[in-house]
């Protein structure tokens, strides 16, 4: 029987993984926004939970602002990357430090 | 009589400012002439104010114009004319219409001809506004606007270093006394509530019950503060011990200077201050007695220091300073009058010295030394006959204006019971001796003897043009003659009435003119006292060492060589200033700027805060690692800490 508590905690588990992601990546730009996007695809996933478990329809609602804010996001994530490679020749996460003090 | 009181001051000034202003435009004559017309007027006008005061003997005392009101205190220009500051005008405008004259021949070639002129019409209206006073504050605008003038016209030859020196020290020194002046009033203003004369005056004996703690715990009759406070200007002005150093240096300036403003008539600015004064000074014992005690010393010690000069100015300096001791030892014995009377009778033979030195050093061409004169007398007749004249009046030899007036003043402190005053009769008789000896040395050395002039000097030696001669004349005749009628009115009548107050058991004059007999009998009288005989000792040993037997001179400075080099550097005095008070306060001003400054101010609070800003950035920019996991996990961290937060407090 599958409760909320194992919802819960995949998408928790989902929601560590992209963190982790993006700390424990160096080197590539494109899977630092795969990570974002997963990151938002946990947070989804709690929506349509809790949604469910409360019998309310707003939280999957949300989840189709959360899509479309997501595919923005990415769009316009591609679209710098691809900017940034042009000007550095690289979407290598390490380069990308000027904003070092 | 208004107007012409107005009148007064106030024509030397419009000439100040028309020669000061527009002297290209009207030129050298044309200043000189406007000037003198101006100083000539006023002292047409000061003689009429004295004779209205001798016939009518009416005290004005009014206000001119109201300056402000603050907190009730009236602060107003007002004149206060009695026959104390109507003597005092007609002496200040004779001498600086003398003065006036003799510059024209003196500074003849000088470039700053118009400025010299605006410089002393100045003077004059200042030394008058002083005089003419009816309240503090304007005897203090014009004891600040002569000291000004003073510091003008000694650094007058503006680019000669000693000239600017001298002119700098004068003004430092004279800060040092008007700021015991200034905290005198001061102290008045307090526990009286005016800046008016007569107003303070009225308060004087309940003053006397009054206590200031200068030092915690110990207090102070207020008068007797007041008083002290007010002499320590006089001090500084008339160059009393210790203040006294700036006055020899301020020979620097002209000749005609030092005649009018440090010999006649500024100088006894701090004198004329006292007598004024007189019902104040009158209630505290213990001012009178600073007052006898400081006269005295300066009026001996620095006589003594006349003797081992060699610049002819600066040995009628030291004899000034002497002068200037005696008349303040008669204020301090409650002798105002005799004061007052040496005051008068000093501006007279003083200015006659000042110039006939002057013309001598016009004769020699600038040459200022008396080893390098001798035996002018043939060369320069009207000079040596009233330097002479001048010289016997400050000696006092009987009969000149000099010898009526110190012989008075000596009396009158040997009858003074102000403590210290035996002290001060000592000094004052010796004072005599010494006198006679500086003046005859500088006599002989100048006008006797065999002659050591450069011949290229001897080439162009002649007498001085009458504008310079006129003025020695007709400064003899006073100096010689002015004793006569006015010892009996001045000292012993009544002339000064109430402008000068003395107390019943201060009063010394009373009981020296007892009996007075008339200037005659007090001729014969005073030829019966040690005084008369000390002056002819004197004039024997300037005589005996200077023209009969000049080889002693020498042999006299080998054996008592400490002595001498302790005159010959004025007791060490500028040595102690420059080391203390210069050196002092140059340390003082460094450590307030190495600590102060550098390191308290620009160390700690400017570059400090800079520095703790930057090691903060510097630390803080560590976190700055530019890279973007770097962000992402402080955000995350933040949102733990701030949930967790939350989740505990709540």
């Amino acid at each position: 029987m599958l409760t909320l508590t194992h919802f819960l905690t995949l998408s928790a588990i989902l929601f560590s993984i992209s963190i982790a992601g993006i700390f424990i990546n160096r080197k590539n730009m494109i899977l630092l926004l795969m990570c974002i996007e997963l990151m938002l695809l946990a947070v989804n996933f709690n929506f349509i939970a809790l949604s469910r478990y409360l019998d309310d329809i707003a939280g999957q609602v949300f989840v189709f602002f959360v899509l479309t804010v997501a595919a923005a996001e990415a769009a316009i994530g591609l679209a710098i990357l691809v900017i940034v490679f042009r000007t550095r020749q690289s979407i290598n996460v390490q380069d990308l430090d000027s904003l070092k003090g | 009589m208004e107007t012409i009181y107005l009148a007064i001051p106030l024509a030397p000034l419009a000439a100040a400012i028309i020669a000061g202003l527009f002297g290209r435009m009207i030129g050298r004559s044309g200043t000189h002439w406007i000037t003198i017309i101006a100083v000539a007027l006023s002292f047409a006008l000061s003689v009429l104010v004295l004779q209205d005061q001798l016939v009518t003997d009416r005290v004005f005392n009014g206000s001119v114009y109201t300056w402000m009101v603050v907190d009730g205190v009236n602060m107003e220009i007002g004149f206060l004319i009695d026959r104390l500051s109507a003597l005092m005008m007609v002496v200040v405008t004779f001498v600086s219409f003398m003065v006036h004259v003799y510059t024209v021949g003196y500074m003849h070639d000088d470039p700053g001809y118009q400025r010299f002129f605006c410089y002393i019409s100045l003077f004059t209206f200042a030394m008058l506004m002083l005089v003419m006073a009816n309240n503090f504050l304007q005897l203090f605008f014009g004891w600040e606007a002569v000291g000004l003038v003073s510091y003008l016209l000694i650094g007058f030859w503006y680019t000669r270093p000693t000239a600017i020196v001298a002119n700098l020290k004068a003004f430092l020194v004279n800060r040092v006394g008007d700021f015991g002046f200034l905290l005198g009033i001061a102290t008045l203003l307090f526990f009286t509530g005016s800046l008016d004369y007569v107003e303070v005056f009225a308060t004087a004996e309940s003053l006397q019950n009054q206590y200031i703690e200068v030092f915690a715990g110990i207090p102070w009759s207020a008068v007797s503060v007041a008083c002290i406070l007010l002499f320590v200007g006089a001090m500084g002005k008339s160059a009393q011990m210790p203040l006294h150093v700036w006055l020899p240096d301020s020979m620097e300036g002209p000749t005609p200077i030092s005649a009018l403003i440090h010999a006649a008539t500024m100088v006894t600015a701090g004198v004329f201050m006292v007598a004024r004064m007189s019902p104040l000074f009158e209630y505290s014992e213990a001012a009178l007695s600073v007052v006898l005690v400081v006269g005295a010393t300066t009026a001996l010690l620095t006589g003594l220091l006349g003797i081992v000069q060699n610049d002819i100015k600066r040995i009628i300096a030291y004899s000034t300073l002497s002068q200037l001791g005696y008349m303040t030892v008669a204020l301090g014995s409650s002798a105002y009058a005799a004061g007052i009377f040496h005051l008068t009778t000093h501006a007279f033979f003083k200015a006659l010295l000042f110039l006939a030195a002057g013309s001598v050093i016009l004769a020699l061409h600038h040459e200022q030394d008396i080893r390098r004169m001798g035996g002018l007398k043939k060369y320069l007749p009207i000079t040596y006959w009233t330097f002479l004249a001048g010289a016997l009046a400050l000696i006092g030899f009987p009969g000149t204006a000099g010898f009526f007036s110190k012989d008075a003043l000596i009396e009158a402190v040997g009858y003074s019971t102000t403590p210290g005053a035996s002290y001060a009769f000592v000094c004052v008789v010796a004072g005599v001796f010494v006198t006679a000896l500086y003046t005859f040395r500088m006599f002989f050395l100048v006008f006797h003897g065999q002659e050591r002039i450069d011949e290229d000097a001897r080439q162009h030696l002649h007498e001085s043009p009458w504008v310079v001669t006129l003025p020695l004349i007709l400064l003899a005749i006073p100096s010689l003659l002015i004793g006569w009628p006015t010892i009996g009115p001045l000292l012993f009548g009544d002339y000064f009435g109430s402008s000068l107050a003395v107390l019943q058991q201060h009063d010394v004059l009373r009981q020296l003119g007892t009996g007075f007999p008339g200037a005659l009998g007090f001729l014969e009288h005073a030829l019966m006292s040690p005084a008369v005989y000390l002056a002819a000792a004197g004039l024997f040993v300037a005589w005996y060492l200077y023209l009969r037997n000049p080889d002693i001179v020498p042999a006299l400075q080998r054996r008592f060589s400490h002595l001498y080099k302790l005159l010959l550097n004025k007791y060490y005095l500028d040595d102690f200033n420059d080391k203390v008070f210069a050196r002092g306060s140059l340390a003082i001003g460094d450590m307030f700027w190495r600590v102060g400054d550098d390191a308290v101010i620009d160390g700690v609070f400017v570059d400090g805060s800079g520095r703790l800003i930057g090691w903060v950035s510097g630390v803080l920019s560590r976190f700055q690692t530019g890279y973007l996991y770097g962000y992402a996990f402080a955000m995350v961290i933040g949102l733990c800490a701030l949930t967790g937060w939350m989740l505990l407090s709540g």
